[in-house]
């Protein structure tokens, strides 16, 4: 696995044009992660109605592999229910910790298996997962507030 | 005898490593120097023949591991410059060491003292003091620094930084990312002229400086193995021997007391009332070889062809169109540390992150840093979250400086590819 081939086409192209990116209101939960090895940090907040995705928006830095994996996955969630984007999270996660040699799921993962590469440097690992980690955090604790608005 | 680097190359048997299709270009020196073989050897020695711990067994071994020990001690005292050996205290790393200082030196601080330290810090040099005011209510407070990335002294002076409230100023020899020399000696005048204590990070300096401990102005000054080409576990904290002697005790245990009751105890005299507990001894060992092989090839030359390959770098890294060298570009008449940082851009202006830089680096044999190099505060100060830092030392040599360029070339190129 050359270190070409890790940094596909679409990972540049989000690298250099985020997309969802800034931070915007309203939101249900807002997070910050960081990488305190490399000092990749993202700031991020979901928005939900009902059980429903209906913004991720974000402030982050960090190399291009933690930007563009965050600016994908905010396209892969969006619009779906909080249940099915962790599953989403789940696989890509999964994905990651395979040293690369699963076949990517593209059915389910879409662009985001342009990451598979990135799976072969464990050192770079922790930076695709950065955007992942902070979205399930903000999704989880989004979901906790629309369920204690509801009773 | 002239400095034949090739000659010296040979005494390092990693340097002769490939990575992938490419030989290794080592310039990661700042973040742990290679290590030679004599202090290798040194270390298997000790372990094959001589091991036993210190201090406490009275058998051959333990005598001839005392005396290994202790021989360490001396051999580095004498290479920093120390008027004796008992004022070299061993600890784990340089980190260990400003934690000693910060908390045997502030050991009487109280609400309105005033602690002085850098904005170019090395994090190891900024956590120990917040973390020392944050216990004892005492105001911390930082030198800013200069477009050139130097001290800003005249601000600091304007805004009375060190003033009769300070009694604890803490600054690095040697910054680990600007490579910039800071004029110990005319700020420990400062520091002693209010009656404060000057501590020194000498972990840049110490590996690269002909260094005189004794003549620097400093009251303690904190060091580490790795980075003089000495092994990992074990650094160490110099002070003058009178202000060693009327600090408090760090960490308790064995070996540091004289008597112990269960009504209180009463301690060892310096440096064994620092070390508690079974000390780095095999490491103590390899660092008085690298003290040894050090002062063969002479700190005088070492710091001359540290010199000359950082002004070669500095050249050749301003050729790179996109890239832009944190601090001074040029050698000062106060000498310049084997760092150089930098940041990257495509030729459309897209940052190209030190991460993504150093992998690309890497999987072309090149070994560099990329991040903030513990010193987040500074990178933030130059507006910046991170940057990539190619770091030099007695082994380095030109061809691997003309690697990383051309490696920074074709790592510019594919990022600007779709631009």
């Amino acid at each position: 696995m050359s270190v070409e081939a890790m940094y596909q086409e679409i990972i540049l192209d989000h690298y250099r044009a985020k997309h969802h990116a800034g931070l915007r209101d309203p939101y249900g939960a807002q997070v910050t992660h960081v990488n305190p090895t490399c000092g990749d940090e993202v700031m991020l907040r979901v928005a939900l109605d009902g059980d429903t995705v209906t913004d991720v928006s974000y402030e982050g830095v960090g190399c291009s592999i933690s930007q563009a994996s965050t600016s994908v996955m905010s396209d892969l969630v969006i619009g779906r229910t909080v249940p099915q984007a962790l599953e989403l999270h789940e696989r890509f996660t999964e994905m990651m910790h395979s040293r690369g040699e699963v076949e990517p799921d593209e059915e389910h993962l879409e662009d985001a298996i342009a990451f598979i590469g990135v799976a072969k440097f464990p050192a770079r690992v922790k930076c695709a997962l950065l955007g992942w980690s902070a979205f399930k955090d903000a999704a989880v604790q989004a979901l906790a507030g629309e369920t204690t608005k509801e009773f | 005898m002239s400095y034949d680097v090739e000659l010296i190359r040979s005494d390092f048997p990693i340097l002769e490593r490939r990575v992938g299709d490419y030989p290794l270009a080592y310039l990661d020196s700042a973040n742990t120097s290679q290590k030679p073989q004599v202090v290798i050897d040194a270390m298997v020695d000790h372990y094959e023949r001589h091991n036993a711990n210190v201090a406490r067994a009275m058998h051959v071994l333990g005598a001839e591991a005392s005396a290994a020990f202790e021989g360490g001690r001396e051999k580095v005292g004498a290479f920093i410059g120390a008027n004796r050996a008992q004022e070299v205290v061993f600890t784990k790393n340089a980190s260990e060491a400003l934690n000693l200082a910060a908390h045997t030196l502030g050991a009487t601080l109280r609400p309105g003292d005033e602690v002085v330290i850098s904005v170019m810090e090395h994090h190891s040099n900024i956590v120990p003091w917040q973390l020392l005011c944050a216990r004892t209510g005492a105001t911390l407070r930082w030198f800013d620094i200069t477009a050139e990335g130097r001290l800003d002294l005249a601000k600091a002076a304007s805004g009375n930084l060190i003033n009769a409230n300070t009694k604890i100023v803490s600054i690095g020899w040697v910054s680990n990312v600007l490579g910039t020399v800071n004029p110990i000696a005319e700020i420990a005048a400062q520091a002693h002229a209010v009656g404060a204590v000057m501590v020194v990070d000498g972990a840049q300096a110490v590996p690269q400086l002909t260094t005189s401990v004794a003549d620097s102005g400093a009251d303690l000054v904190a060091f580490t193995g790795h980075k003089m080409v000495g092994p990992t576990g074990i650094g160490a904290l110099w002070g003058r021997y009178d202000l060693l002697a009327a600090l408090p005790p760090f960490l308790g245990g064995g070996e540091m007391i004289e008597i112990v009751k269960m009504t209180g105890s009463t301690f060892a005299p310096p440096p064994a009332r620092f070390e508690a507990g079974t000390p780095p001894i095999a490491q103590a060992v390899g660092l008085g070889a690298a003290a040894d092989y050090l002062h063969e090839l002479g700190m005088a030359d070492v710091a001359a062809h540290e010199r000359t390959i950082t002004e070669y770098a500095l050249k050749s890294l301003g050729q790179v169109d996109g890239l832009r060298i944190l601090g001074t570009t040029e050698i000062g008449p106060e000498g310049r540390g084997g760092a150089v940082s930098f940041t990257l851009a495509t030729v459309d202006g897209l940052d190209i992150h030190p991460h993504d830089v150093m992998t690309f680096l890497d999987s072309r044999g090149v070994a560099v840093r990329g991040g903030h190099h513990c010193a987040r505060p500074l990178h933030e100060r130059l507006g910046i979250t991170a940057s990539t830092r190619a770091s030099f030392y007695l082994y380095t040599v030109e061809r691997e400086i003309d690697q990383l360029i051309e490696a920074l070339d074709y790592t510019r190129n594919f990022f600007g590819r779709a631009a």
